[in-house]
């Protein structure tokens, strides 16, 4: 049989873009299956409750700090733009409402998620990665133990639980940013900013930002597990699946984050 | 009739990428035998382990364990099969987040947090056979050096009671004299235990001391099979080479 002639170099920059396309479809299709397989062992026994009460913890509790010190100084920081914005309109009046619609519509899921992602995901991917590298997940298989059920499903669902709680205390404390510095620097009056915000405080918006949390949540596990349990050779395989991992997960929140808002508000 | 060999590879092949590693491996295992496979680096030892295991598919050829075929074998029933496996990794691969005691024990817990009580019983049981004491029971893996982290994978290993038992490299990265403790662990639980063995090594000390029969397996295939006692005087160039560690003969 004739060897293939090679693409002519006109067309190179296509064949380039081609092969870059099917090999992000053929990526989206693995991580698809990675994701389906997961799903489909969690429904079966043996259970892990432990591990996801562990995976709770891990995931929700330890990063409370770093969410409630992110969405303190986001929410100060935006009531102070707001109010500085407004002056020049004589709006300085809409400070809570905007804190508020900003906090849990779009920068309490946002920020929690990219905050998240940051510190669980590449933790996930370093850990799974690292058993892939030191023949621990071999070692699970011929101990009989379906890795999907015992590592990857408590993850998963444990993320899915516990980013919407975290969004709820974000979106909290973040509002509570916005009301200290305005009550304590720029001199509002704390019980018309609280009624302004009870006002403001829509529960339509509230439940986008809990499915962008839990859709956030999926990701962020889904990211650090697929490309730990992907992972190959050796210390430079980790610090790949690590970096895969949390560009991952920010690129499939922020892009998830406006087909959320676009399907709701378009 | 002749009596059926514990494990059976025929004509085993897999290449990844075009690279052939393994190219129709035969062997025959029989039970309470212990065999081990010797080689250069990268001339399919492991691969060959991994395939009996399931952890890697054979592009073709087949597999038997007590006369049944693994090769293509579904998930469930695989999971069967591997009751009668126990495994020794070359690295130990113990899990880094579980005491010694949860590590000995998973493979009778699968993961799961039950039997607490029994299960540290268990474990201090199989350490024993090891040469740990209880000491070492709510320690993590890291807090141990490479020989008793061997050893504990060795514990891990054989705490479910397997009747086949495969050891990937026993001895690398230990001293002379921790590498003959696990020789002598690895004899002693093979005869008490009655289970089939096999070890694949390029230490010579250790296959000769473990094994009964030995094999070496060179660019893909058996090159020699034959007792421990014919190693230094096998008559076959790739095993004399291979033995007496000289850079000048057929093996390049």
């Amino acid at each position: 049989m004739p060897a293939s002639k090679p693409a002519p170099a006109l067309l190179a920059p296509f064949a380039a873009i081609g092969r870059l396309v099917i090999a992000m479809f053929a990526a989206i299709g693995e991580i698809a299956l990675f994701a389906g397989r997961t799903i489909g062992r969690a429904l079966l026994p043996p259970y892990y409750p432990a591990r996801l009460v562990e995976q709770l913890a891990y995931i929700g509790w330890f990063s409370l700090p770093v969410v409630g010190l992110t969405a303190i100084f986001t929410g100060a920081a935006l009531a102070q733009q707001i109010y500085t914005a407004g002056t020049r309109f004589s709006a300085t009046s809409t400070v809570p409402a905007v804190v508020v619609i900003g906090m849990v519509r779009e920068l309490g899921p946002v920020l929690v998620g990219l905050m998240v992602a940051g510190r669980v995901s590449s933790a996930m991917a370093a850990e799974i990665a690292t058993m892939r590298v030191t023949e621990q997940l071999d070692a699970l298989a011929t101990l009989r133990t379906d890795a999907y059920r015992y590592l990857i499903a408590p993850r998963l669902i444990a993320a899915v639980i516990a980013l919407p709680l975290m969004v709820l205390a974000a979106n909290a404390i973040g509002i509570f940013g916005g009301w200290l510095l305005a009550v304590q620097k720029l001199h509002f009056n704390s019980v018309s900013y609280l009624s302004v915000t009870r006002h403001y405080m829509a529960w339509d918006d509230f439940r986008m930002a809990m499915v962008k949390a839990g859709v956030f949540g999926f990701f962020i596990a889904l990211m650090g597990c697929y490309h730990g349990y992907r992972a190959t050779g050796g210390a430079a395989g980790v610090g790949n699946a690590t970096r895969n991992a949390v560009v991952g997960a920010f690129v499939l929140i922020l892009a998830s984050n406006f087909l959320i808002t676009a399907m709701v508000f378009g | 009739m002749a009596s059926q060999p514990k494990i059976l590879l025929n004509e085993v092949a897999k290449q990844f990428g075009g690279n052939v590693v393994l190219d129709g491996v035969s062997l025959a295992i029989e039970g309470g035998e212990s065999l081990a496979i010797i080689g250069q680096s990268g001339s399919g030892k492991s691969v060959t382990l991994k395939c009996i295991l399931g952890l890697i598919q054979p592009d073709s050829g087949s597999i038997t364990v007590d006369g049944e075929e693994v090769v293509g074998l579904g998930a469930a029933a695989f999971d069967r099969m591997r009751a009668k496996f126990g495994m020794l990794f070359q690295g130990s691969a113990l899990f880094d987040s579980l005491p010694v005691w949860r590590n000995v024990t998973f493979g009778l817990t699968q993961g799961r947090a039950v039997h607490g009580a029994r299960m540290r019983a268990i474990a201090e049981e199989n350490l024993e056979r090891v040469g740990l004491d209880r000491r070492v029971l709510n320690l993590r893996p890291s807090e141990l050096s490479g020989g008793m982290q061997k050893r504990v994978a060795l514990a891990r290993a054989i705490a479910p009671r397997p009747e086949i038992i495969f050891f990937d490299e026993p001895t690398t990265g230990l001293d002379p004299i921790r590498a003959d403790v696990i020789n002598d662990l690895i004899v002693s639980l093979v005869e008490d235990l009655g289970v089939t063995a096999l070890t694949i090594t390029h230490d010579m000390a250790s296959a000769r001391k473990i094994a009964h029969r030995v094999a070496m397996l060179y660019q893909g295939k058996i090159v020699w099979i034959g007792p421990r006692d014919r190693l230094y005087d096998s008559g076959n160039p790739y095993v004399d080479q291979f033995v007496q560690g000289r850079a000048d003969g057929p093996i390049q």
